[in-house]
């Protein structure tokens, strides 16, 4: 973990190149040096993240007031800090018998602030939760009573939770967790906080804000959607090519234990929608053994979606997995128990995360815990299908080798396409792609839940959803675009987005061809569409005039009676 | 006392960030440009650490000069 001091160096660095986030930081504790250290990581993390921080103390009157310099910032993102210290000082001053009403009264004010901030700003809100104080007036008896602080605080958190599972522009930033790992003497500084009104310690504060950076980047897109595996001591203990499948350590034998449950942690993810692939320096038959025979192992082939197991580089076999899964090597996490391939992999691949495992086995996981690796903003069921759709799509790949003729490949797959607007069985997987996806996206703006059910129900705008189906399966929902009217002639494609796993099947003509036919039957003679760059969606750069749009200014426009449909070998289900 | 002014010295370069800093035991905060109440907590800090000590509250507060906070030190350390 980078010290306080050196993410304060990187506020001197140069953030003209990086693109800019505002946001907005309230507590009622002291807050500058937290807000020098969200700046910091910001940087490491390739953000220009403005923050303005409101005086002390002052969060219930920035929100009420709608002059007040909170909305003139406009901030994109608001941090809530409301301190276990402030909320004790509240509860000290309560009479007896109000104190068993803490909890219920902090939430519905926290409700309050929400639903008034939500009303003045379209923001997202991160929400600090409350770090454990006991104040060991009635020992272990605290969690039976009440009216205890303990119980109270407990209650707090808990309702939190959740009152942010029915929000949808509310998330909460676990500092609990982060006390929990750091230790309290190490997380609150007693005499600075007597002197100073901080109540985090310079130790805690890049933890702090390294996850709430982590918050806005997942908000903003950027997450790690797949796990490397290195097989030998790092999956299992020992080594499968010579201590064979009898000898290697998991489950009960030696300290197998330390790997089984690293294996069920990988499984947990593996169903959250982790992709999880194996590269390893085995023969591929050995490599496979203990996955298809060993009784004790938790992982399975079916399980891994890409597994590669050869004496080759560890960088050339990642860019090869990388290939295959068309995801950024900046949303790729390896894990491998020997220093140098993971230096081979930092020097070569720098985007792709290494983590510095701990010598001891026994230590991977508390280790990895304390990285937060896999920050998310929202879950879906579709997630937990990934992986089998990864396996899907190698067998495509393979089928694809046997057909000379690209056209007779996409004729043989027998491809079908449900075409329904936003609705709200569709919401949630809509919002997860708009935050997920980044190669195929025009414009790149990024709608959660909430902004979809406002756009389902706008006059002014038409909505799209695409599936994809074939004969090897089901892709499930897989393109979105929005059309907002700009006149009665004209429409603008305000988003196109489709998942990278659908490229090359015709699929971007059977969008357009069925945008078109609606734009003719509703009287929209220009179709409008945008290319805006990102680092990360070059490949449709060019993708409005391959399909026949015209530049129009900074725009590109589409004559709709004059267009021809392009050639699909997709039809509407 | 030489000794442990130098040592002091060096961490106020440090955390501060700035090569040209010469402490004298009158030096205070009023004499050092970036020596406000935010950095004063990093340099606490960086203080505690190097010495392996650990100020109190009322220390942390009573300082008018470099004198003051290195005889707290100097006090932390005989005791140890």
């Amino acid at each position: 973990m980078k010290s306080f001091s050196q993410l304060k160096k990187n506020l001197k660095n140069d953030f003209a190149a990086l693109p800019k986030v505002k946001l907005a930081v309230l507590g009622d504790t002291a807050t500058q040096l937290l807000t020098q250290a969200i700046r910091g990581w910001g940087y490491d993390q390739g953000l220009d993240i403005e923050v303005w921080e409101a005086d002390f103390d002052q969060i219930a009157l920035q929100i009420n007031d709608s002059q007040s310099e909170l909305y003139a910032f406009q901030p994109e993102f608001v941090v809530l800090f409301q301190s276990s210290h402030k909320l004790l000082s509240r509860y000290n001053k309560l009479r007896p018998e109000a104190q068993s009403s803490l909890a219920s009264n902090e939430l519905s004010s926290i409700e309050s602030m929400t639903a008034t901030l939500s009303e003045q700003l379209h923001c997202k809100i991160i929400y600090y939760n409350y770090t454990e104080i006991d104040d060991a007036v009635f020992g272990n008896y605290a969690l039976q009573v009440a009216s205890s602080f303990l119980f109270q605080l407990r209650k707090l958190n808990f309702e939190l939770m959740h009152f942010a599972t029915q929000q949808s522009n509310f998330y909460l930033c676990d500092l609990s967790t982060i006390q929990n790992q750091l230790g309290k003497t190490n997380f609150f500084p007693g005499s600075i906080y007597v002197n100073t009104e901080m109540v985090l310690s310079l130790e805690a504060l890049p933890f702090v804000a390294l996850r709430t950076v982590s918050i806005v980047e997942s908000l903003l897109g950027k997450f790690k959607k797949c796990v490397i595996l290195d097989l030998d001591n790092t999956t299992w203990g020992g080594i499968i090519g010579d201590d064979g499948i009898e000898n290697i350590q998991i489950g009960s034998l030696g300290i197998g234990k330390a790997f089984t449950e690293f294996q069920y942690w990988i499984k947990k993810l593996k169903n959250r929608g982790i992709i999880v692939c194996v590269c390893s320096k085995n023969n591929e038959s050995t490599a496979k053994e203990p996955f298809e025979k060993h009784p004790d192992m938790v992982l399975r082939l079916e399980d891994i979606s890409v597994f590669v197991a050869n004496w080759e580089n560890k960088a050339d076999n990642i860019r090869h997995i990388q290939s295959i899964l068309n995801i950024g090597f900046d949303s790729m996490v390896f894990l491998d128990d020997n220093p140098f391939e993971r230096n081979i992999i930092r020097e070569n691949l720098p985007e792709v995360t290494v983590p510095e495992l701990p010598e001891d086995p026994a230590d991977y996981l508390e280790y990895l815990y304390t990285l937060n690796l896999f920050e998310t903003v929202s879950h879906s069921g579709e997630d937990a299908e990934r992986t089998k759709m990864y396996q899907v799509e190698a067998q495509r790949v393979q089928t694809q080798q046997k057909f000379t003729n690209e056209d007779d490949f996409l004729a043989s797959l027998s491809m079908v396409s449900l075409v329904e607007p936003f609705t709200p069985f569709n919401t949630p997987r809509v919002a997860q792609l708009s935050q997920r996806s980044n190669q195929f996206n025009l414009r790149t703006v990024r709608y959660t839940e909430d902004d979809i059910k406002k756009m389902a129900s706008s006059e002014n705008h038409v909505t799209f959803t695409f599936t994809l189906e074939d004969k090897f399966g089901d892709n499930g929902l897989i393109g979105v675009v929005i059309l907002q009217q700009e006149d009665n002639q004209t429409a603008f494609i305000d988003t196109w987005l489709m998942s990278c796993r659908v490229l090359k099947r015709t699929m971007e003509n059977f969008v357009l061809n069925t945008v078109v036919a609606f734009c003719l039957d509703r009287g929209f003679m220009v179709l409008k569409g945008e290319y805006l760059p990102t680092a990360k969606n070059e490949m449709v750069a060019h993708h409005y005039p391959n399909l026949g749009f015209t530049q129009d200014g900074e725009k590109w426009s589409l004559n709709t009676a004059e267009y021809t449909p392009g050639k699909t070998f997709i039809t509407k289900k | 006392m030489k000794e442990l002014l130098a040592q002091v010295n060096e961490i106020f370069i440090d955390v501060l960030d700035n090569e040209d800093i010469v402490l004298s035991e009158t030096t205070s905060a009023n004499d050092v440009d970036e020596w406000d109440s935010l950095s004063h907590i990093q340099l606490i800090v960086a203080i505690e650490r190097h010495f392996k000590i650990r100020f109190t509250s009322k220390e942390i507060q009573s300082w008018n000069n470099i004198g003051e906070m290195l005889t707290s030190i100097q006090d932390k350390l005989n005791q140890n």
